[in-house]
């Protein structure tokens, strides 16, 4: 019998024993990946190394969204200095950005890869003498072109990140972003830090504005790792906080995308509602963003019948007041003169460099893990993702304007399966994890696919975890859509996408 | 011409909260805590190993705001013994201040004589501060311009964020402060002309939160500079914040 190349799993998350990932030949890996990407509906969650005394294991998981299913497969090196390996980025563009992130952590080289660069910098990178200061920027020469460099601090309250723009006149020929200022060293903290609470708090310090997207994925994962799946009650819950959170960074971006070009009247009224569904959620649990309500084995918080009737009352005041905002908001001429056909991304760029999400879904490219891989109470509704053909700034507000509005219903068909008895089940601090075992948990937070993976060794101890936030994919898209831009619509196309820096930089 | 704007406006209301010093929030919300005086050793050591980031004190029983990141997991385990108020006024000057022991009920203010002299008659009717986010998550980045929001309006007062450090009077810093942005952070800093506030705002700022032993840190820059103001919080809410600024700068209660 033919052995497998790879081991097919379905459901989300997944667990399989660590030795049961099949190792193959580099060339074999190669071409499998070859194989597997022919097909449209197929796309890479993780590509990530697993370091191990004298030899690293290359892990690569991919979702076949049709199928529903998750492959994993990989091959082995030698650990060893200055490896070298014919880069799987030449043929399928999409692996730049994991193949970089291989690059800098463990100084291995792609051969053909067209854009070697850091990604993050982080603390434990393979070569120290790279630093901050010495990014090497993609530069033109000619005496009509200029450079504008922003950042890495703002003007606004928002993150650090560096932004170098080469530019003929007023447009934008080419935008490269530095990344890494924002880098705290999360994935080794999981391993340093030893107990569940622990890393569920750094779980929702990935990104602060998806505290629930991650903390649900993280959660999701170590329930799957100690084999104590929570009850469809406490799934349901989570899957409202989530959405809530989905609404609240939706209308919040909306909000700052009026803000952007100077259209006050939405801003204000978008940040006011932005405020009812955060205020719901500290109502609920104590915090604006949700920190501390997902717990694994439970919650602190459980959705009483109170609560239950605030959300549908607010969601219903929010609901009113977000359609007649956004109603007036797109009939307008001089809005709709800074949407329409700006910051256009076409589905295949978005495809080429594997953006998911929003940033895919807003150029028409079908990528949704509600849909594809559902976890959760997810898995028992339909779940209808919204995309929209254009890819441009009208259509990323519009799918905000639209998610909203299918978020909003899908808490209501929550609401009314969850039977608000009060009696879910509490957190536990003591979880023993399943011993030499890989585990993934995805899940679908407001920017995109969330992807946290976790190796377990001999003793059940966490010996590896690898977090992957949307915005490690879609940066890219924001880069592609201010080409051929006149450079002052570069605040307004960074917002429409709202790309998280922390999340990148981990 | 705006007929269409008139429903939104009436929907829309007034949105302002007309009195930041005393709103109520919701009893589920977590600030200030307080420590029962009867907290025996044993419910001390067993509150202290479980604490994610070391901020309960044993001998006595404390709880480190500073550390704190308002998980309430103590609270938890003990509901009789450590109790977290809805108080989110928290913000004050002496770092001393942020350790709350057993029995401590009083409302969190700060030591008026701590604060310099020239902070009241420079800055009490307009303060213009830069934000700078090194290592933060976006949380409390995002509280920050909630606090200038339609809702909170910090503005009223005459308090906001600048973009540039040299229109600032003050650095409001989020986030653990990442090696990587110590250097920005420095010039940022250097760049603001003097008489200039520091703030540090969150849990992560000031004392490192989950990431206070993390080798991706540097935080050399926060023992150069005198810190006028502590905001605790994860991330602090809007009204600590403005509570917290509005009592530094000399505002009447």
């Amino acid at each position: 019998m033919e052995e497998r190349k790879y081991i097919e799993l379905t459901g989300n998350p997944v667990i399989m024993e660590l030795s049961d990932i099949p190792v193959l030949e580099y060339q074999e890996f190669r071409q499998l990946i070859d194989d597997l990407l022919k097909n449209e509906r197929a796309h890479c969650l993780t590509y990530f190394v697993y370091p191990q005394r004298d030899r690293r294991q290359f892990i690569c998981c991919m979702g076949m969204d049709v199928k529903h299913t998750i492959l994993v497969f990989s091959h082995e090196q030698a650990a060893m200095n200055g490896l070298l390996l014919e880069s799987i980025t030449q043929r399928h563009f999409c692996f730049h950005v994991f193949e970089r992130e291989i690059h800098e952590n463990y100084g291995i080289g792609f051969i053909g890869h067209p854009w070697l660069k850091p990604v993050r910098f982080p603390f434990d990178r393979a070569d120290q003498s790279i630093t901050m200061n010495a990014y090497p920027f993609y530069s033109i020469d000619g005496e009509e072109l200029h450079e504008v460099g922003v950042g890495p601090i703002h003007a606004g309250v928002i993150e650090p990140g560096y932004f170098r723009f080469i530019c003929h006149g007023e447009n934008v020929l080419h935008l490269e972003i530095q990344l890494g200022y924002q880098h705290r060293g999360i994935e080794r903290n999981f391993i340093a830090k030893s107990t569940l609470l622990q890393r569920a708090i750094l779980a929702e310090s990935i990104a602060g504005d998806t505290t629930i997207g991650h903390s649900m994925a993280f959660g999701g994962l170590m329930e799957t790792l100690g084999d104590q799946p929570v009850s469809p009650q406490m799934s349901l819950e989570r899957a409202i906080a989530l959405e809530l959170e989905r609404i609240a960074a939706h209308i919040g971006d909306t909000a700052a995308i009026c803000g952007d070009i100077a259209y006050q009247f939405g801003q204000v009224v978008n940040e006011a509602l932005r405020t009812i569904v955060i205020n719901t959620t500290q109502r609920w649990c104590g915090n604006r963003f949700g920190k501390g309500l997902i717990r694994p084995g439970g919650a602190h918080y459980p959705l009483t019948p109170e609560i239950k009737l605030l959300i549908l009352k607010n969601l219903a005041e929010v609901e009113g007041r977000f359609t007649q905002i956004t109603g007036r908001m797109f009939t307008m001429p001089s809005v709709l003169g800074r949407f329409e056909a700006i910051g256009t991304v076409t589905a295949q760029q978005a495809k080429t460099i594997g953006a998911v999400g929003m940033a895919a879904r807003s150029c028409g490219l079908m990528r949704d893990i509600r849909w594809s891989h559902p976890f959760g109470a997810f898995r028992d509704i339909q779940v209808d993702p919204v995309a929209l053909p254009s890819g441009d700034v009208w259509s990323r507000t519009m799918l905000r304007k639209l998610e909203v509005d299918r978020s909003i219903a899908m808490i209501r068909e929550f609401l009314e399966r969850h039977d608000c008895m009060g009696a879910t089940e509490t957190p536990t601090n003591n979880m023993p994890l399943r011993q030499n075992s890989f585990a993934l948990s995805l899940t679908e937070g407001w920017r995109g696919e969330i992807c946290h993976a976790a190796i377990t060794g001999d003793r059940g101890e966490l010996v590896h975890y690898k977090v992957k936030d949307p915005s490690f994919h879609n940066w890219m898209a924001l880069a592609l859509a201010v080409r051929n831009q006149e450079i002052s619509d570069f605040p307004l196309c960074n917002k429409s996408y709202n790309l998280s820096y922390c999340g990148n930089d981990l | 011409m705006f007929l269409r704007e008139i429903p939104i406006l009436l929907h829309h209301g007034r949105q302002y909260v007309p009195d930041l010093r005393h709103v109520e929030l919701p009893d589920t919300f977590r600030g200030r805590p307080v420590i029962s005086p009867d907290i025996t050793p044993e419910e001390n050591t067993m509150i202290a190993s479980l604490c994610p980031v070391a901020a309960i004190g044993v001998q006595p029983c404390s709880i480190d705001l500073g550390k704190c990141v308002f998980c309430k997991e103590c609270g938890f385990i003990l509901p009789g013994k450590i109790k977290f108020t809805s108080d989110y006024r928290m913000a004050t000057n002496d770092r001393k201040k942020l350790v709350i022991l057993p029995g401590e009920e009083g409302p969190l203010r700060l030591d008026p004589g701590k604060i310099r002299d020239e902070i009241h008659r420079i800055f009490r009717r307009s303060l213009k501060l830069r934000q700078v986010s090194a290592g933060g998550d976006n949380s409390a980045e995002m509280e920050l311009n909630a606090a200038g929001n339609v809702n909170f309006d910090m503005g009223r007062f005459g308090i906001e964020f600048v973009a540039s450090p040299r229109h600032a009077d003050g650095i409001v810093i989020t986030g653990p402060v990442t090696s990587n942005m110590a250097e920005a952070l420095q010039i940022c800093y250097e760049a603001i002309p003097d008489p200039k506030l520091v703030i540090l705002a969150g849990s992560d700022a000031i004392g490192g939160g989950m990431f206070s032993d993390s080798p991706a840190i540097n935080r050399s820059f926060l023992k150069q500079v005198a810190i006028d103001l502590f905001i605790p919080g994860n991330p602090p809410h809007p009204l600590t914040f403005i509570n917290g600024v509005l009592d530094l700068i000399g505002h009447e209660q």
